[in-house]
């Protein structure tokens, strides 16, 4: 087996001093592999994934990705989100720019492109989510599939090898989800690793390698979609699909 | 169940709004009897007061510089004389009175370059060499001393020269110190946070009036001897210094409103600190602001009227020196006041106007 891309080891976190929320984290995922995390809410699922880019610090064990260990280290850190593109819940594009400018503003500030080669990589990415046409609007102009698709184009732009999503679909009105849902399937049919936190079963079924059930800051299991949906083995996680399906 | 075919309506414009005179008056002045009353006594109020402001403003006022004929006419018709006879002095103070043809187009230079500023168009890299040339022949033409010119020093500088340019060159210094104490308020670094809220804490808890005391007078007193710093340099620190410290805290404001989804985005995208600041944060947190901006800029510029107490003569200091001066001019302070009130609203009201005319540039091109 090769090495892995991302490997926790031990890794703790706290919020304060007494709100313990990721609990001997010990996973690792493999190079082009697609993991779907999912459990209650505030049972640690989006603060495992925003570790990998460190918009949270852990404070205990060793967290390293793509070779690097991510510490206090600046560099880093920079390297590291160099490798790691993010999608998040809200979007979060930059309305006052344009959707072009929201793309080609890390490929020139950060990667150094002329203008033209990273209009051309934006565009590019826009026709891969399919929103070519929608380059000249403002963020607020479109739905919110739309903004989702764009914010995806937006990570992409960096040529990211580790794609993380937080609840991508979960701010979206239910006739969007499917769109953003085809993009994230269509991606992940091109070997780039990729976490997802959602609670999409279908999308967990049909693309993961893996899925990771969490709570209360650990990971209560892992396996295979096939398995997880109708073999799992804890109590905690029969309880959890029986709530989220059961209905 | 019948087979049914979903048919949109096609959208229609939304109906005009037609009606006559009467029902307009009715909807917006009579509709209610506290209204009818209030529409009632405003018109009273109207016809009561206007035809004597009138009267006193125009008819009956005197216009030429003749102490006597206002003298005359007082009670009854303002006296317009004065601004005839004194103007000179209030716009341009003690400024050598054969040599104000310098300090006139000096003023029409910064005033031209402000406006000149605030067009887009003129957003572009060579704005600020071309404002080092206007600061440099504003002060060329002020202090003079070359080319068969004057010199005049600063302590005879005065009148709107000096309010014009007290009020630009404060807004110009103040607006980026306060942007870098509004970051360096959020900054994670304790040092720099203290040093912040130190600073921003202290100015705040003193008046104005104290600021420009202590740098005109005490400032001095904590140098050593032989050395001197113009007081007008002094002074315009200390106006900088105070504003700016209000100023920090209401662009402060504007960045406390960016959701922490943006910040988030642009680590995620590798920006760095000032990448992130100078292209995503502030960008929207000044546009968030705007009118607090202007707000200050607009207290800044009336508020270079204090200057007068540490002996500067900006536009309402050589007024008020014009008029003490002389004894038969000294009855007729309300229509001077006028005057530099009126120069005061024109400039305000412009800012005012442009600001308006800024938020509603920055709001209609991002939303549907």
């Amino acid at each position: 087996m090769t090495e892995p891309i991302i490997t926790f080891e031990k890794v703790n976190k706290w919020y304060g001093n007494d709100f313990h929320v990721l609990r001997d984290i010990d996973l690792s995922v493999a190079k082009g592999e697609r993991i779907v995390i999912c459990g209650p809410s505030g049972s640690g699922k989006s603060t495992l994934i925003r570790c990998i880019n460190r918009l949270e610090e852990h404070q205990q064990g060793t967290l390293k990705v793509d070779g690097v260990e991510l510490t206090d280290d600046v560099k880093a850190v920079e390297q590291v989100r160099k490798e790691v593109g993010m999608v998040f819940q809200q979007f979060n594009l930059f309305p006052h720019l344009t959707v072009l400018e929201n793309l080609t503003l890390a490929p020139m500030w950060v990667g150094k492109l002329p203008k033209k080669e990273a209009e051309e990589r934006a565009l590019q990415q826009l026709n891969r989510v399919r929103i070519a046409e929608q380059a000249g609007k403002y963020p607020l102009q479109l739905s919110g599939g739309q903004q989702q698709r764009v914010a995806i184009a937006r990570a992409l732009c960096l040529t990211p090898k580790i794609m993380l999503f937080d609840e991508p679909t979960s701010a979206l009105d239910p006739e969007m989800i499917k769109e953003v849902l085809d993009v994230m399937t269509e991606l992940a049919g091109q070997g780039i690793t990729m976490l997802c936190v959602t609670h999409e079963m279908g999308f967990a079924k049909a693309v993961a390698d893996r899925v990771i059930f969490m709570d209360q800051g650990q990971i209560v299991e892992e396996n295979t979609p096939h398995e997880f949906f109708d073999n799992p083995k804890s109590d905690r996680t029969k309880d959890f699909l029986s709530k989220i399906l059961g209905h | 169940m019948e087979h049914a075919t979903f048919q949109p309506i096609a959208p229609r414009p939304a109906p005009v709004r037609t009606e006559g005179v009467g029902p307009w008056l009715k909807r917006n002045l009579f509709s209610n009897l506290p209204s009818t009353v209030a529409t009632l006594l405003f018109v009273a109020m109207a016809v009561w007061w206007l035809p004597a402001l009138f009267n006193w403003g125009l008819t009956q006022a005197v216009f030429a510089a003749s102490a006597d004929q206002c003298q005359a006419a007082r009670g009854s018709g303002a006296c317009w004389g004065v601004v005839t006879e004194k103007y000179r002095l209030i716009l341009f103070g003690r400024f050598p009175y054969d040599e104000q043809w310098r300090a006139l187009i000096a003023t029409a230079v910064m005033v031209g370059m402000v406006v000149v500023s605030c067009v887009r168009l003129f957003w572009k890299p060579w704005l600020g060499l071309i404002w080092l040339v206007a600061l440099a022949v504003f002060f060329g033409l002020m202090f003079g001393g070359f080319a068969g010119m004057e010199f005049v020093a600063t302590d005879r500088w005065g009148g709107l020269p000096l309010t014009v340019l007290l009020a630009t060159l404060s807004i110009v210094l103040a607006f980026p110190l306060s942007v870098a104490v509004a970051l360096g308020r959020r900054s994670n670094m304790p040092a720099i946070k203290t040093v912040c809220v130190l600073y921003v804490e202290l100015i705040r808890g003193v008046p104005l009036i104290s600021v420009l005391f202590m740098a005109s007078f005490m400032f001095p007193l904590f140098m050593p001897p032989g050395t001197s710093i113009d007081v007008l340099l002094r002074v315009l620190v200390g106006i900088t210094l105070f504003q700016a410290a209000y100023m920090a805290e209401t662009v402060r404001g504007g960045l406390q409103a960016i959701p922490k989804g943006q910040q988030e985005a642009a680590d995620t995208l590798g920006l760095s600190y000032w990448q992130a600041q100078r292209k995503i944060i502030l960008p929207q947190a000044l546009a968030m602001v705007v009118p607090g901006i202007m707000n200050s800029f607009i207290a800044m510029f009336k508020d270079t009227s204090l200057v007068t107490i540490v002996s500067l003569y900006e536009l309402t200091g050589a007024m008020s020196l014009a008029l003490n001066s002389d004894s038969d001019w000294r009855p007729f302070k309300i229509e001077a006041y006028i005057f530099i009130a009126a120069i005061y609203f024109v400039f305000c009201f412009s800012m005012s106007r442009y600001s308006l005319w800024i938020e509603h540039r920055l709001s209609t091109s991002k939303n549907r």
